[in-house]
């Protein structure tokens, strides 16, 4: 997996620009993967960025729309606004998490 | 006379009738009464939803009695379930009586909810708007085919997961076919709108898969949240206000679990019930076993999955009722032929830590089948493969060549793509 240098941590991604190690993401990390995609991250980024790692380490998986809505309390309004035109698989890449994918 | 313990499988689908074969083989009948419930007498090959709109199938090819396939000692129960009640061991029929329980087994499936999407059962729906994912949606898409002249078919995926989460890809390639031989194809627009952010999202299989949507001429909108069905102007409309127009809209609706794991109060936010993925035990209730599509576990809805987990939970039951630690692993290992129009087809095999990769199944060169690469081979295994369910694959008969673990002989796979196993 290629490395790269984020906020002073080597982490590793893929060809897409998502972590595949979690273990090497920490907030800083965040702050920079979001500056690349013109995202300044707020306290309302900070509550889905926190609601995805707590439901990963529970389910396995990045939660989906409905999840986020019902289980973390944020409205998709809000997601989109947030994280403009692909909301889940942007907010997971800031997460340090995989984007969300099907079988194939 | 000795009082019996129950084992109790709810849902008499792939999965629960699998199950049923399984232990009715291996449980001491001395001790043990085993009874199956199901609300509705057919038993459907739900591949074969996917030929009908092409008239390659027809009804009787995917329909056949339930009972046919629960073997005596096992007590069938036509019935609906109200609700599991996990704390009392019992489960309550809709007519007012109760089934007692020492192990229960839950494999109740997914479903279509076309209700859950604003809009999709209105003016158009079952006239400009089909579903393939039900019998009487493939019936009613099958009879909308006969009469299409051209337009614009847009093949859509309402939500994610759903079950056979390739059908839909399917449905555009043998769509694509299907108008070519009836020269129909240049008088159709074919569009492939999905939730996630491509066709294809695993980066092996999309490298050598991408040219199909190219050369079938299929446009991909990616990142479409569907929020309502547009029944007078006949267009999708996503969250953020991206819209499609259809003449012809085939979509996968919601996908969601039984609406009695919701009353029974053990489902996620899809009525799916937490499962360990590894022992396919209840994450709440130890003595409540989950398979199939009924899970929450992070492999695809899959028959082949259910066939997988039958081998695997029916020794961890044996271990349970033994009083032992459960020793059998599911790798959420699934096997899946996919067409891909022209009779040909690929075949995938997958797990938790492997994405498919191409390579010869299952023997390592000689095959005979080809993973994820074209072939003639695949297209007709998948459609011998209905012979196979009903013979062998529901009467837990066993399919040779295949463990329930996924091998890796055959298989070319890059630096770095197995992933670890993870300890806990």
């Amino acid at each position: 997996m290629p490395q790269k240098q984020i906020a002073g941590t080597t982490v590793e991604v893929n060809e897409e620009g998502y972590l595949t190690n979690n273990a090497q993401w920490n907030r800083d990390v965040a702050l920079v993967l979001a500056g690349e995609l013109g995202i300044e991250l707020t306290d309302a980024h900070w509550r889905v960025l926190d609601f995805i790692d707590k439901d990963f380490k529970e389910k396995g998986v990045v939660p989906g729309m409905r999840r986020m809505n019902k289980v973390g309390g944020i409205p998709t309004k809000d997601l989109y606004a947030l994280f403009p035109d692909g909301p889940i698989k942007k907010a997971a890449l800031i997460a340090g998490y995989p984007k969300p994918a099907s079988c194939v | 006379m000795k009082n019996l313990k129950n084992m109790l499988i709810l849902g008499a689908g792939t999965a629960g009738t699998i199950m049923a074969n399984h232990l009715r083989k291996k449980v001491d009948r001395s001790s043990w009464r085993i009874q199956i419930v199901d609300e509705q007498p057919g038993h459907y090959y739900q591949p074969g939803f996917l030929f009908m709109p092409f008239g390659i199938y027809t009804e009787k090819d995917v329909i056949k009695p339930k009972r046919r396939f629960i073997p005596r000692g096992v007590e069938y129960v036509e019935a609906s379930v109200e609700r599991i009640d996990a704390e009392k061991n019992r489960v309550r029929l809709a007519n007012g009586s109760e089934l007692p329980y020492d192990v229960l087994i839950i494999a109740t499936g997914t479903h279509p909810m076309p209700s859950e999407t604003e809009g999709m059962e209105g003016g158009d729906w079952r006239k400009r708007v089909h579903d393939f994912y039900s019998y009487e949606g493939a019936r009613a898409l099958a009879a909308k085919m006969r009469d299409w002249n051209g337009g614009r078919l847009v093949v859509h995926i309402s939500e994610m997961p759903i079950k056979c989460p390739v059908a839909p890809l399917e449905f555009s390639f043998l769509a694509d076919s299907w108008l070519r031989q009836r020269g129909l194809r240049d008088k159709t627009e074919i569009v492939y709108v999905t939730p996630l952010s491509g066709a294809f999202t695993k980066p092996i299989a999309s490298g050598i898969l991408n040219h199909l949507l190219d050369e079938k001429r299929i446009q991909v909108v990616n990142d479409f949240n569907i929020a309502r069905v547009d029944n007078e102007k006949h267009k999708i409309v996503s969250w953020d206000e991206k819209e499609v127009e259809f003449d012809l809209l085939v979509t996968v609706p919601v996908n969601m679990g039984a609406a009695m794991v919701e009353r029974s109060g053990l489902g996620d936010e899809l009525n799916y019930v937490p499962t360990d993925k590894h022992t396919l035990q209840s994450r709440q209730h130890k003595n409540i076993f989950v398979i199939g599509d009924a899970t929450d576990v992070p492999t695809s809805k899959a028959g082949s999955v259910a066939h997988f987990e039958a081998e695997v939970l029916t020794e961890n039951i044996l271990n349970f009722i033994r009083g032992e630690p459960l020793h059998s692993r599911f790798d959420g290992h699934a096997n899946c032929f996919i067409e891909s129009g022209r009779n040909k087809g690929f075949l995938l095999d997958f797990n938790y830590n492997l994405e498919p990769v191409p390579g010869k199944f299952p023997f390592p060169a000689f095959g005979p089948l080809t993973l994820l690469g074209e072939s003639r081979l695949n297209h007709w295994s998948k459609r011998a493969f209905k012979w196979a369910y009903w013979h062998l694959l529901l009467k837990a008969r066993p399919i040779p060549f295949v463990d329930h673990n996924m091998s890796l002989a055959g298989k070319k796979i890059p630096p770095g793509v197995l992933k670890a196993e993870a300890t806990t």
